[in-house]
């Protein structure tokens, strides 16, 4: 279910990378993150696959709703990193704006 | 267990690669100032995309880790350490999924600089094609 949902964003932050307008949003630094994970699960699953055979397809409720909780959490994360070095490297300058405009109206 | 570790190591390396590259690359192009010549995706940026994929899936993958209690924050980080048997069979798991990881990840991205590569040179015969 992890890797599923990871795919998913990945296949997701590709689509809106291709169409994006220009690289103002950064939408690199999310696909790259969600491929890179995703591949790397991939590996893990192939190896569990190895162990556990046709077992692997038909997981417990209670560990399917817990990677289920996890896929969604590491989504989550990798949003929150995107965001933040978004606002660190700021290519649109709107944060040096909206501080520079709090420090007018204090002024 | 700790197979992101692999994958880590191979980011520092080739954080260090790049580094090197965009340094000679950066001299090359004060020396060819002015010279018109083809465009060709640098080297430097090509290791650029390894080392975000690599980073970003460690990162990921460590969260993972946390998620299950095999990372935690307090000496020696990795539960598997405290016992022999558990970091036998940890490196073992870094050996063997770990090294995949790693390998399969580099595969992708010698296929994405191909592609990439291919792209630019299909631009450069096309040039009226593209947008």
């Amino acid at each position: 279910m992890t890797l599923l949902i990871t795919v998913f964003a990945a296949v997701i932050a590709t689509v809106k990378w291709y169409n994006r307008e220009d690289d103002s949003m950064r939408l690199g630094i999310l696909l790259f993150m969600y491929w890179g994970a995703s591949l790397m699960w991939l590996v893990d699953a192939i190896f569990e696959y190895a162990e556990l055979k046709a077992e692997y397809f038909t997981p417990a409720l209670e560990d399917m709703l817990n990677d289920t909780f996890l896929g969604l959490a590491v989504v989550a994360l990798g949003l929150v990193i995107w965001v933040v070095k978004l606002l660190i490297a700021d290519p649109k300058g709107s944060v040096r704006a909206a501080l520079s405009r709090k420090q007018n109206v204090m002024n | 267990m700790a197979c992101f570790i692999v994958s880590a190591v191979e980011a520092a390396v080739v954080t260090l690669v790049e580094k090197t590259a965009e340094k000679k690359e950066q001299k090359t192009a004060d020396i060819e100032l002015g010279k018109t010549e083809a465009v060709k995706i640098p080297l430097s940026r090509k290791l650029r995309w390894l080392r975000n994929m690599l980073l970003g899936g460690v990162v990921l993958l460590a969260f993972e880790h946390v998620w299950h209690g095999e990372v935690v924050p307090w000496f020696p980080f990795l539960t598997a350490m405290s016992d022999p048997a558990d970091a036998a069979e940890m490196f073992h798991e870094m050996a063997t999924i770990g090294v995949g990881m790693a390998a399969l990840v580099t595969a992708a991205w010698a296929c994405m600089c191909f592609a990439a590569d291919s792209i630019m040179s299909r631009q450069q015969k096309e040039p009226t094609k593209t947008r």
